[in-house]
């Protein structure tokens, strides 16, 4: 069963986030799901940059607010 | 058909390292990239900040490199250790506060070490050597011929670095010596001439790839290296957070007396950002007059308090008026407001600029 992680990158400036979305990912199996939420734009691009390069699978990007939002699903681990 | 050798390439996301990973992968050889953040890289961080900046350069070079080659970029945090480089340069600065020659080693010598343990890094297999876009004579003090057999000991990677893009100018390495790589087909790039790379980036057809001037971190950069000293000297030792760090990035930095300075946003970006710190500094924001967001970084008495009100008063609608009110919240104390009389241009002292 897939579970859904949260990741609080708020305060963080790239590529921060996406240095700790990749420890966090490294330790998660196929198909679980990670959100993110961040306050630095730049994560709406660095994120799924780093999910394609990585085989990991962006379900959605999103600004809400003040607050930028990206949801991955772990892809196979190489 | 032979053992699929596997290289770790150092990526900085400028054109160099993307050519060297590109010319390995001519030759066959599966890569993947590495890339360090230090905490001065100018990747992300200010254009984040800057809303005028957003626009033009949203991406991180290193993975937008990463993706154009088809190679998976591990992005590693290294700001911690790297304050030794910064503070304690074995072989000193370039021509401003950057350590490149002790960066390079430390560097190759992280890599080389994820090259010996690569089984934690990726599950089916270890790495075989290490690349970067080194060329002979392109930076004065970091990148000569002398300085690549300094930097393939110090870090320990020995015989296991490869150069491609000037290689056939360099002694021969392990892989050119197993026959995993052949030499004749590496390049003799030398010197600060960009031609060579540039041609051989159109063969490829690789284009708008990132061209920072100078060099890839703020360390090279001569306003930024002077507030950072100015903080060491401001502080009594030569230390640093990643925050005072960053916050050197951002605003207008104006010390009027050796116990205090001020960090004036200089637009809508950065006050954003400057916010996020609003409780680690004394601030002061205008109430009268539109106006920037001003943290006061050090130890200032309510006099200088007061003052640093008048000094950030120049920088806000108010200039000109003849009295403007300020909120002024002391680092973990209460907010009060105040009426002050904004400094006047001639007693302003232009050296206060940092
Ligand atoms: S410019 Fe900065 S990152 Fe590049 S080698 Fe020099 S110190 Fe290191």
């Amino acid at each position: 069963m897939s579970e859904t992680h949260q990741y609080d990158a708020r305060g963080l400036l790239c590529p921060l986030p996406v240095i700790r979305v990749q420890s966090l990912v490294k330790k998660l199996p196929e198909g679980d799901i990670v959100e993110v939420v961040g306050t630095d734009p730049g994560i709406l691009h660095d994120i799924p940059a780093w999910c394609r390069v990585h085989g990991h699978t962006v379900l959605s990007t999103e600004q809400r607010g003040k607050d930028y939002y990206v949801t991955l699903k772990v892809g196979e681990k190489s | 058909m032979g053992i699929q050798r596997k290289a770790i390439a150092l990526v900085s996301g400028g054109l160099d390292s993307m050519l060297a990973v590109r010319a390995m992968q001519e030759q066959g050889i599966h890569v993947e990239g590495v890339n360090f953040f230090t905490g001065f890289c100018v990747e992300g961080h200010t254009h984040a900040i800057r809303k005028q900046d957003q626009e033009k350069q949203k991406r991180n070079n290193a993975l937008w490199v990463a993706e154009r080659l088809g190679i998976k970029l591990h992005i590693e945090d290294i700001s911690e250790e790297y304050k030794d480089v910064v503070l304690n340069p074995r072989y000193g600065y370039g021509a401003h506060m950057n350590p490149c020659l002790d960066c390079k080693i430390f560097m190759v010598g992280k890599a080389n070490a994820m090259l010996n343990r690569a089984r934690e890094l990726v599950a089916d297999g270890g790495f075989d050597f290490i690349i970067t876009g080194e060329v002979i004579g392109q930076r004065p003090k970091s990148q000569r011929k002398d300085t690549m057999p300094l930097i393939a000991r110090e870090s320990g990677a020995e015989d296991r670095i490869v150069r491609p893009l000037c290689g056939k100018n360099l002694p021969a390495t392990l892989p050119e010596r197993e026959g995993w790589i052949q030499r004749e087909l590496m390049y003799d790039f030398s010197g600060r001439n960009r031609k060579p790379q540039i041609a051989l980036a159109e063969k490829w057809g690789l284009d708008d790839y990132a061209q920072p001037a100078g060099g890839c971190c703020f360390l090279t950069d001569e306003s930024y290296s002077r507030k950072l000293g100015d903080l060491w000297q401001a502080r009594g030792h030569r230390e640093y957070e990643l925050d005072d760090i960053m916050l050197l990035k951002v605003g207008r930095h104006i010390r009027p007396a050796p116990n205090y300075k001020l960090i004036v946003s200089r637009e809508e970006g950065e006050n954003n950002f400057m916010e996020g710190y609003r409780k680690q500094f004394h601030t002061l924001r205008p109430i009268s007059h539109g106006g920037p967001l001003t943290l006061v970084d050090g130890t200032p008495t309510d006099d200088d308090l007061l003052f640093a009100a008048r000094v950030a008063a120049r920088f806000s609608q108010g200039k000109h008026a003849d009295t403007m009110t300020f909120q002024i919240e002391p680092k973990g104390g209460t907010a009060f407001v105040v009426s002050i009389v904004p400094i006047r241009p001639e007693d302003f002292d232009p050296k206060w600029h940092i």
